[in-house]
This record gives C-alpha cells, structure tokens and sequence, in this order.
C-alpha cells in the first residue's frame, strides 16, 4: 500500500477563454462545455465547439462524477502520484490525477468524484478521488 | 498523383557523439549536414532545399539556412516532435515530384544529455498559450507516465505482460552489442528488464530510451541525380502521415495514429506488411513498438505482445528485424526525437551497410515508422517505405 501524500501542484495557467472554469473551481464547481447546436460536451473546454466547430459554447456544471479509463502511477517522484483518464459521467474523458487514495489499489472502471486541491499560487485544481 | 519513385535518399549521417558538451546545436546541425552531404558525394552548394523541425535553433527554418549560408528555394519546419524527419522526408519527396527542389537537406540536432534535461521524467514547460498544455500542466502530465497510461491500457484490454514489453528492449540490446557508437551496449535480458525501477507503471527504466546529445541528416533528391552519385538507390516509394489527439474528450489510448499513417504508405508503394524486409520502428518506450507494430498490420490489435516475444524483433531469429542499430532503446535518441535515426538505419540496410551481425540477407524493401510528441495524448505518426533498386 502507497497512499498518495499531498504534493505541490502548479498553478493553472488561466487565459480570457478558460478563466470562468477556474474562477468556478474556487468556488467549488466543477464545469464542463457543451455545444448548444450539437448538444454534445467535449474536454478540455473550448470556445469553439470541437465536434461542430460552432461557437455557441456554453459551461455547465457537471457531477463531478466518472470512472478510471486509464492511469499511471508516477513512483520515482519526491511524492509519488498517480496520472489518470477518468471518463466523467457526462461523456468526454479527461487528463487528471487521482488523488487521496492508495496508489497501490486504483482500478480500471473504478468509480472517482471530483476534490479539488489547492495549487501553488493560483487556482485550486479539480482532480478526482475515490467515490 | 502519387511520390512513388520520384525521389531518393541520396545520404544519410548520424553523429558518432552521444554526450557534446562542447558543441552548440546550431553546430551540431551543420555537423551532420556535412556528413550527409559528403555521404551522397554532394556539396553545400547543391543544396536547394532545407527541411527541419522545431530542434533547430531559431525562427523556423531561417537561423539554421543562415548559419549554414544556404541558398534555397525550398524549406519546411513542420514539427511533429520525433517523427518530423519522416514527414520531411516525404514532403521532400512531394517538393521534388512538382520540381520545387532537386536536393532536400533534412537535419536534427539538439543536447538534451549536456543540458541534463529529465527528459522523460520531469513535466516539460511549454508555451502557455498552448492550448492542451493548460489542462495538462497542473496534473504533472510526464512523458513516461503518457506513455505508461497506454501500456497499462493495452495490459488491461488484451492481456500484454511487462515480459513482452521486456522483449523489444532486449532485441535492441541483441543489435547495441554490434554497434560501437551505442549508449548501451551491452545484451539485457528479459529478467533485467522487469527488475529495472518502474519510473511510472507499469514502465522500467529499461523500457525507456536513453538520453543522448547528437543528430543525423538525410538528403532527398531527384531519381537522376542519385543515380549519377554510385550509390546504391533507395527510392522513397510511399508515404502517410497522421495525427492522432484526445478527439474532444474521446481518448483511446488502445492505438496509435500508425492506423491512418500506415496504410496510406502501404498504398502508395503497393506492398503489405508481409514483404517488408526491416522496419525501423520509433522506440521512445517499449510501449511504443508494440503498438505500431499492431497499428501498422504486422500483427493483429492486441497481439503485439506475442509478436514480439521471443526474440521475434531480433535480426537473423525473427521475423521482423527492427532497429538494428541498437534504436533509441540502446543505441541513439538524439534530441529526444528518434525519427531520423530510423530512417538512417533503415537506409543502411537496403545499401548493405548495416554492421554484418545484424545485416538483413536480400534488404530490398524497408518501413520507416515514426510517432512524434505523446502516444497518450496527440502525437504526429509518419511512415515511410522504402526500397532499394
């Protein structure tokens, strides 16, 4: 057993397109995009639709919840921790990482919920935990 | 329209270094640009056409057509990460086809070993305006875990062991010993592999390559012209390029853009994976191999891990003889961008002038494979086939 510790983590860099997803990320929400022409939500959110190229893109707020596609744990780290594609329950699968668990015990299919963790100077980050 | 037949690699050059900590890159480029030339029996002034990637010091192509005082009327800085040098190989072959250039100098260089960069180890900092590496950055996104994220995957889905992976560092090291200039030398067995540190799961060390400094040049040129050098002729008989990404949330990290590369390549040159003699086959990770060798037909989705097994990579045991330089596995990653030794040693075999140990007996039809930037998120894959007249 590996339980994940709490490591620095870099501040997001955050640019006019993405900033209300991070400002909402302070408060706790975690949001996602959808295209209200195509009606699909993509990852990572963009103004511009990537299914239709349609700019009509609007943030929602998603269940924060998903499931480990794939993950890597990154051992020779000073704190080693764990890299993931969680598929999230709306659809688009992310790059994350899985946090607050046994790094020794992560499982493809395994069902995560959103956490957020503080960054180094800037945004608190979403990352994702064991349900 | 098709590039089938209408250009050659004329010469080709690796640097012998592995470690210059006493040569700049843009020096190391012209290093390797002279070595080139001189191997194709041409000079600088014969040069009309310039092709490099984003390890070339300065604006594009610019800084590096000054430095070596070229006068072109062709360049190309398409920047795939790793695999660029095949796809400036082939849009070489494209600019001669419509009489654009005769002579296409293709270079890399870079010193990532002097510079002591963690290459695979340590997240990369890039451009912040880069769109992808915003929602990357703050998850500590390295190289080798990308690349372990596709290997478990691949494990989960169809059942791979860390012992298959094993067996293409070991093939390598079976061409290292051969090679006088490789980082690694000596003969690993599947044993050392697996007891090597996992830098990230499920990858050892030894399932990564090495950090080298160095580089390597091509030149592409007219059918007529190679012909009238001596040299044995290889002709650039097919090509593809593809890129692969996250598709908007839709991941699959099961494949590689090799699916969309490779056939297009196996079309043009009107052959199938069967005839190929050697396959030069991008090794940043085991990882790496194994998914385009499946990708490019060579065996089934999923069975990647037993084609590889046992010896099946080795040259004069298997049945695909792959880098047998040694590769980025063991011999040579010059600039963290394997492409161009791939298609160095590929061309070395359809001359003949592979190292005896490892020469492929009757080498008249060669793969070149390359798969540029992250295999678990958007890569550049570029193929290459060619054959020798």
């Amino acid at each position: 057993m590996m339980q994940a510790a709490d490591r620095k983590i870099a501040a997001p860099i955050v640019n006019v397109e993405t900033e209300p997803f991070w400002k909402a990320a302070a408060e706790g929400r975690f949001l996602i995009k959808r295209c209200t022409d195509c009606g699909k939500p993509h990852w990572y959110p963009r103004a511009v639709c990537p299914f239709c190229m349609s700019a009509a893109t609007v943030w929602e707020e998603a269940s924060g919840r998903g499931t480990i596609y794939s993950y890597s744990v990154a051992r020779r780290a000073p704190e080693p921790y764990a890299v993931a594609y969680v598929t999230l329950e709306e659809g688009p699968t992310m790059l994350t990482n899985v946090v607050d668990c046994d790094l020794d015990a992560l499982a493809f299919g395994q069902a995560v919920v959103v956490t957020f963790k503080p960054s180094d100077g800037g945004y608190p980050v979403p990352m994702f935990r064991p349900a | 329209m098709s590039i089938r037949g209408k250009a050659c690699i004329a010469g080709v050059y690796e640097h012998p270094t592995r470690k210059a900590p006493d040569k700049s890159v843009a020096q190391l480029h012209a290093e390797v640009a002279l070595g080139a030339l001189k191997d194709a029996g041409l000079t600088k002034d014969d040069v009309d056409g310039y092709f490099c990637a984003g390890d070339a010091p300065g604006v594009g192509a610019t800084s590096m057509i000054e430095y070596m005082n070229l006068k072109v009327r062709h360049l190309d800085s398409t920047d795939t990460g790793g695999s660029s040098y095949l796809v400036h190989v082939s849009h070489a072959a494209q600019a001669i086809a419509l009489g654009k250039c005769d002579v296409a100098l293709v270079t890399l260089a870079g010193r990532p070993r002097s510079e002591g960069m963690a290459t695979g180890t340590t997240p990369r900092m890039r451009d912040p305006n880069q769109p992808d590496f915003q929602w990357e950055f703050p998850y500590s996104l390295t190289n080798v875990a990308g690349y372990g994220m596709c290997a478990m995957r691949h494990m989960h889905e169809f059942g791979t062991t860390s012992e298959q992976l094993a067996w293409i560092k070991v093939a390598a090291s079976h061409h290292a010993q051969h090679n006088p200039n490789a980082m690694l030398p000596e003969v690993v067995t599947v044993e050392e592999v697996v007891s090597s540190p996992i830098l990230a799961d499920p990858l050892h060390r030894l399932d990564c390559c090495v950090i080298s400094d160095g580089g390597g040049a091509v030149i592409v040129t007219r059918p007529e012209i190679a012909r009238s050098l001596g040299r044995p002729l290889v002709k650039v008989i097919g090509a593809g390029e593809a890129e692969k990404h996250t598709a908007g949330g839709d991941v699959d990290l099961t494949y590689s853009g090799a699916v969309w590369s490779g056939p297009a390549a196996f079309a043009e040159a009107g052959v199938t994976p069967a005839d190929i003699k050697y396959a030069s086959i991008y090794d940043s990770f085991t990882i790496t191999v194994l998914m385009q060798i499946e990708d490019l037909g060579f065996c089934e989705k999923g069975q990647g891990g037993r084609f590889v097994a046992d010896g099946n990579l080795i040259s004069g045991v298997g049945k695909l003889p792959f880098n047998t330089d040694g590769g980025g596995l063991c011999n040579n990653h010059p600039a963290n961008r394997g492409g161009m030794t791939k298609i160095i040693e590929a061309v070395r075999q359809l001359r003949g002038e592979a190292h005896p140990a490892v020469q492929v007996k009757n080498c008249d039809l060669a793969l070149a494979q390359g798969t540029g930037l992250q295999l678990g998120a958007r890569h550049g894959s570029a193929t290459l086939i060619l054959e020798r007249e």
